[in-house]
C-alpha cells in the first residue's frame, strides 16, 4: 500500500464498511482499533448481544491484522512458527493457533486459513510483520501484510446460516465448523469461513474492500426478516468471554511487547496445551515448552463460576487462607449461561478443577462502593457452548 | 566573617540542588557563582531584545520528578511543556516523522519501510527494558565494587537484584548493550537508512564519539530514560527557557534560608590540615565552611581551584586524564517569523518538534570524521527546535526563537583557538544546512548567537566544552564517575565534596547528581535526610 505523505491529517481510518456502520451507529460511539475506528455499539449493547444469541448480527472485523504467507516453504514456515501441526490443516480449513518466542512465551494467538496449497492467511490481534519476517530466515516464503486489502464481516448467531442461504450461497449449511468456501458475489470472490469469536453458530465473510458496502447492503436486504442487526465491540466482548476465548493484551501480554520479565504466559499457562504438538518437529519455543512440561508451569488460566451476581472485573484472587494467588483478567454476568463468570490467571498449584478460590470484588451502587468476597469454583469448558455451533448441517435457527 | 555549614562552588542546577536540599535540612548554605547570572548551563538569557534564549541546554526530560516534587519546584514557578515528536528530513525532499500518535508513527515508518515500522515496537520494548534498569539507579549513590563496607555490599546486592529482575534474556542483552555502538544496536532492529538515521542522533549528542563507536548505545539510553509526567522518553520545554529550572531551584534554596551570590568567582578552595575549609574569591574575599562542595568539573576542581600540593598525586593524574572533550556547539537564533519547510507543507505539527537533517549513518560518521580532523562537521548533525511555537514567553508574538544544537564541533580548530572568522564560517555551515530545507530561513534571521565548546568552557565553565561535564563513556559512568573510588560524591580531602554532572548519574539537567551529593553529605552529618528516594517503576 502506498501511503501519502499527508497521512497524518487523518490519524484514524474509516473501515471499508464505514459508510454503513456510521449510518447504523445511532449512538455515535466509536473507538480505535489500530488504524481504524469501529463502533462500540450501534443502538443498545444488551439488545445487540441479544440479537447475536437469538437471531444474528454482523460485526465489522476489517481492522483485524492479516498476513499472507505464500511460497514453497509456506507449510514448513508455518510449522516452525506455531505450536500446532499445520500439516494437519488441509486446504480449505481454518485452525486456531498460538505462536511463541524461544522462551516458550505466547507472542500472539490467531487463526490460520489454509487458502490453497502453499498459501496461508494468518489473522492475529497484534501486528506481526517483524516477527514473521524474523522467523522466516532460510525459508522460501513471501510474507505480506494484507490488513488493508481485505474487508471482513463476522456474521454470527443462530440465524446466520439462514441469512447466507437467503443470500444465495449454495449448500452453505454443509460447510463444517472451521471450514471455508469461496463464492461468487457480484463478480468478485466472497470467502466464507465457519469461524468466529462468539462461541455461536457463525461465519466470517472476507471480501474485496471495494465490495464491502455492497455486501453489507445485500446482507441486510435478505437478513432483516431473520433478525439481522449490527453489533459493536462491547457485545462482542460479552460473547467471547462466554465462549471462554482469550484476548491478547487482556488475558495475556504478548511476549514481544513485554518490558517486564515474568509478565508473559506460555500456552500451558493459558489453558492451550491442546495446541502444542511436540511430535511435529521443531518449532519456536519447543525446547522451553518441553522444559516447562517437565518442570511444571508457574501460572494457569482458569474459568471461574463466581458466587453472586457482581461482576468480578479486575478482582484479586485469593486461596482459602486469603493469600493473593492471582487476578481476574475478564469477567461478566453471562446472560446466556445465567452465571457470574470470569477468566483468571492464578499461580500454580492453585486453581485445579473443583478448587475453591475467592475473588475480592468492588462494586458500586449509586456512588456507594462495597466490597464483597465471592467464592469461586473452577469450571472446565466454555461457559456457553450451544449445540448449534457444531451442528452439521447448520440449522436455520 | 560569616561561617557557613556548607559552601557550594557554582550555581548551576546541580550546585543549586545540593544547596537547596542541604538548606532544607536546616544547614547554613552559601552558593557562589562566578557569572553575573546563575544557572550554569541551564539559563535563559535575553541576548536579543525581546527574545529569551535557552542558550545552553534547551530541552528537559531527565530532570528527576522526585527532585521536582521534593524541592516544590512547581510552586517556585517551574512548568514543563512536552513538545510533540520530531522528524528527519531526507535529501530527496521528503522526511520521516516521529509522530506522537503510535499508529500514525507506525504508518509513517511504513511509508519508508514496512518492516521497520513493525520493528520499531521491538526496538522501543528493548530500549525501555534498559531504561527501567538504569532509572532504578539514578537517585542512588553508586556502590564501590571493590569495597567490603556493609553499605557497598548492600548496594551491590541491590544492583544485583535489579539486574536479576530483568530476566535472563534481557540480562544478556544488557551486557552487550553497554559496549555497543548505536549503529550496531539500530542494525539489530532496522533495515532502512532513514529509520536508523532518525534514531541515531540520540546516541551521539554531546559525545565525542561516532555512531560506529562502541559505547554510543548507552548515550541513546541517556536521552531516552527521562520522562515528562510519566511519559518515558518524552521531552519538553521549561516554560520561560531552561533558566526557569535553575531559577526554581534557587527559589527553593532561598525559601529554605540559603544564599546565592552571583558575580562571585571562586579562585581557590582553601585547605588547612588536609581538610577543605573555605574558599577565596578572585577579589581576595574569603568564606569559611566545614564542607566545600564543588559543582564544577574535576579538571577545574582539582587542577584549578585546588593546589596539587594539597592533593594525592593519583587524583591530580586522574583529573588530568578525565575525558571531557567538547564536541557540540549551538546557534541561538532570533527569527522575524516562522520559517517554512516545503517538505512538510504548511501547518505541519512536527515543526514544533525536534528537526534533524542527516538521513544516513554514513553522513553521521563523516560528520565525526571532521571533528577528529580538528574542525566542525561540514555536514553536521543538527537538533533544531523552535521553542516559541510551544512556549509563548520566548519571543514576541509572531516572532520565533530557534535553538540549533550542532554536533560535531571541536574545542579548538586544528589545535588553535577559535577566531571570529571561524565562528562566522561555522555559522554559515549551519545556516546552509537549514536553508537547504527552508528557503526563507536566512531572510528571517534577526540575530544569531554562535556557541562553540570554547565559549562553553570560558563562559559556562565546562572544561573543553563537554556539555555533560565529562563524557558518558562506560569508563566514566556509575561507580567510575568521575573516578573509580570517588563515585560517592566525597572528594579526596576531608570536607571536600563533588556534586556536578561529572558525578553519577551524569549530565542532561537531571539534578540527580546534586540531590545524591546532598543525601551523602547529610548522611555524613548524621542528619535526617531531605532528599527523596527514587520512585519505583514497578
Amino acid at each position: 500500500m502506498s501511503i501519502p505523505r499527508e497521512h497524518y491529517l487523518q490519524a484514524v481510518f474509516p473501515t471499508p464498511f464505514h459508510a454503513r456502520t456510521a449510518a447504523a451507529n445511532t449512538l455515535n460511539v466509536w473507538h480505535r482499533w489500530r488504524d481504524y475506528t469501529v463502533a462500540d455499539a450501534y443502538f443498545d449493547v444488551a439488545l445487540e448481544y441479544t440479537a447475536l444469541r437469538n437471531a444474528c448480527t454482523v460485526f465489522d472485523l476489517s481492522p483485524m491484522t492479516k498476513h499472507r504467507i505464500t511460497g514453497p516453504d509456506a507449510l514448513a514456515f508455518m510449522n516452525r512458527l506455531v505450536t500446532r501441526d499445520v500439516a494437519k490443516l488441509k486446504p480449505g480449513r481454518v485452525g486456531y493457533a498460538v505462536w511463541c518466542d524461544d522462551a516458550g512465551q505466547v507472542v500472539d494467538d490467531g487463526t490460520i486459513f489454509h487458502l490453497r496449497d502453499h498459501v496461508y492467511r494468518l489473522c492475529s490481534q497484534e501486528r506481526q510483520l517483524d516477527w514473521l519476517l524474523g522467523s522466516a530466515l532460510g525459508f522460501d516464503v513471501s510474507i505480506v501484510e494484507e490488513t488493508h486489502d481485505v474487508a471482513a464481516l463476522a456474521l454470527q448467531g443462530p440465524t446466520s446460516c439462514a441469512v447466507l442461504k437467503r443470500l444465495g450461497l449454495a449448500e452453505i449449511e454443509t460447510l463444517a465448523p472451521f471450514g471455508m468456501r469461496s463464492y461468487g458475489f457480484e463478480a468478485c470472490e466472497l470467502l466464507v469461513s465457519r469461524t468466529g469469536f462468539t462461541g455461536d453458530l457463525g461465519y466470517e465473510l472476507w471480501i474485496d474492500p471495494e465490495q464491502a458496502t455492497r455486501l453489507w447492503d445485500r446482507l441486510f436486504d435478505v437478513g432483516q426478516v431473520v433478525g439481522l442487526k449490527p453489533m459493536g465491540t462491547l457485545a462482542l466482548e460479552m460473547s467471547r468471554i462466554e465462549a471462554g476465548f482469550i484476548q491478547a493484551g487482556v488475558d495475556f501480554l504478548p511476549a514481544d511487547r513485554a518490558i517486564r520479565a515474568e509478565r508473559t504466559r506460555s500456552p500451558f499457562e493459558l489453558d492451550l496445551e491442546w495446541l502444542v504438538d511436540f511430535g511435529k518437529g521443531p518449532f519456536t519455543g519447543r525446547r522451553a515448552l518441553l522444559e516447562e512440561k517437565a518442570r511444571g508451569s508457574r501460572h494457569r488460566l482458569v474459568k471461574l463460576d463466581v458466587e453472586g451476581n457482581k461482576p468480578a472485573k479486575d478482582a484479586f484472587i485469593y486461596d482459602r487462607r486469603r493469600r493473593n494467588v492471582g487476578v481476574v483478567t475478564s469477567a461478566m454476568w453471562s446472560p446466556a449461561a445465567k452465571a457470574n463468570i470470569a477468566l483468571a490467571s492464578v499461580q500454580m498449584p492453585f486453581g485445579a478443577p473443583g478448587d475453591e478460590l475467592w475473588a475480592e470484588i468492588y462494586y458500586q451502587k449509586e456512588l456507594k462502593w462495597s466490597r464483597f468476597m465471592a467464592r469461586c469454583t473452577v469450571v472446565e469448558g466454555a461457559f456457553f457452548n450451544p449445540a448449534r455451533r457444531r451442528a452439521q448441517p447448520a440449522a436455520d435457527f | 566573617m560569616t561561617r557557613y555549614d556548607v559552601i557550594v562552588v557554582g550555581a548551576g542546577h546541580n550546585g543549586l540542588t545540593t544547596a537547596a536540599f542541604l538548606a532544607k535540612a536546616g544547614l547554613k548554605v552559601l552558593v557562589l557563582e562566578r557569572n553575573p547570572w546563575i544557572g550554569g548551563a541551564a539559563v535563559s538569557r535575553e541576548l536579543h531584545p525581546g527574545w529569551i534564549y535557552s542558550n545552553c541546554s534547551y530541552v528537559c526530560s531527565l530532570l528527576r520528578p522526585e527532585i521536582y516534587r521534593g524541592l516544590d519546584l512547581a510552586r517556585h514557578g517551574l512548568q514543563i511543556a512536552p513538545y510533540g515528536g520530531g522528524l528527519t528530513f531526507t535529501r530527496d525532499g521528503d522526511f520521516i516523522g516521529g509522530y506522537v500518535d503510535k499508529d500514525v508513527r507506525r504508518r509513517e515508518y511504513a511509508r519508508h519501510h514496512e518492516r521497520d515500522a513493525d520493528a520499531y515496537l521491538r526496538y522501543s520494548r528493548d530500549t525501555m527494558r534498559q531504561c527501567r534498569f538504569i532509572r532504578s539507579l539514578l537517585m542512588r549513590t553508586p556502590p564501590d565494587p571493590v569495597s567490603f563496607r556493609p553499605r557497598d555490599l548492600r548496594e551491590m546486592l541491590y544492583l544485583g537484584r535489579e539486574f536479576a529482575k530483568l530476566g535472563e534474556s534481557t540480562m544478556a542483552d544488557t551486557l552487550r548493550f553497554y559496549s555497543m555502538s548505536i549503529a550496531d544496536y539500530l542494525a539489530e532492529y532496522f533495515e532502512s537508512d532513514i529509520v536508523k538515521a532518525h534514531h541515531a542522533g540520540s546516541g551521539i549528542i554531546g559525545t565525542a564519539l561516532g555512531v560506529q563507536s562502541p559505547g554510543t548505545a548507552y548515550v541513546l539510553l541517556h536521552h531516552y530514560m527521562g520522562d515528562v509526567d510519566g511519559q518515558v522518553g518524552s521531552w519538553g520545554f521549561a516554560r520561560g527557557g531552561m533558566g526557569a529550572v535553575s531559577k526554581a531551584i534557587a527559589g527553593a534554596l532561598v525559601a529554605n534560608g540559603g544564599e546565592v551570590r552571583a558575580d562571585a568567582p571562586v579562585a581557590r578552595i582553601l585547605v588547612r590540615d588536609g581538610a577543605a575549609c573555605g574558599v577565596a574569591l578572585g577579589n581576595g574575599d574569603e568564606y569559611y565552611a566545614d564542607r566545600i562542595v564543588s559543582s564544577v568539573d574535576p579538571k577545574r576542581t582539582f587542577l584549578g581551584l585546588l593546589d596539587p600540593h594539597d592533593l594525592p598525586a593519583d587524583i591530580v593524574r586522574k583529573a588530568r586524564e578525565f575525558k571531557s572533550r567538547g564536541s557540540s556547539g549551538k546557534l541561538n537564533i532570533a527569527l522575524d517569523g516562522l520559517p517554512s519547510f516545503p517538505a512538510l507543507g504548511r501547518g505541519h505539527p512536527l515543526v514544533a518538534g525536534d528537526m534533524h537533517f542527516l538521513d544516513t549513518l554514513e553522513r553521521f560518521e563523516r560528520a565525526y570524521d571532521d571533528w577528529k580532523a580538528g574542525t566542525w562537521s561540514k555536514d553536521p548533525y543538527l537538533d533544531l527546535l523552535i521553542p516559541s511555537l510551544t512556549d509563548p514567553t520566548m519571543a514576541p508574538p509572531g516572532k520565533h526563537f530557534m535553538s540549533v544544537f550542532v554536533q560535531y564541533v571541536p574545542h579548538q580548530i586544528e589545535g588553535r583557538a577559535w577566531t571570529d572568522a571561524d565562528r562566522a564560517a561555522f555559522r554559515e555551515t549551519v545556516f546552509d544546512q537549514i536553508a537547504r530545507y527552508s528557503p526563507d530561513f536566512r531572510r528571517l534571521v534577526l540575530h544569531a548567537e554562535v556557541r562553540t565548546p570554547q565559549e562553553l568552557d570560558s563562559e559556562v565553565g565546562l572544561t573543553e566544552g563537554n556539555i555533560f561535564q565529562g563524557e558518558l563513556t562506560f569508563d566514566q559512568l556509575f561507580f567510575n564517575r568521575p573516578f573509580p573510588g570517588y563515585a560517592q560524591y566525597r572528594g579526596p580531602l576531608r570536607g571536600l565534596w563533588m556534586c556536578g554532572s561529572a558525578t553519577h548519574p551524569g549530565g542532561g539537567v537531571m539534578a540527580a547528581p546534586g540531590a545524591n551529593a546532598a543525601r551523602e553529605i547529610l548522611r555524613d552529618l548524621r542528619r535526617p535526610g531531605t532528599v527523596p528516594e527514587g520512585w519505583s517503576d514497578d
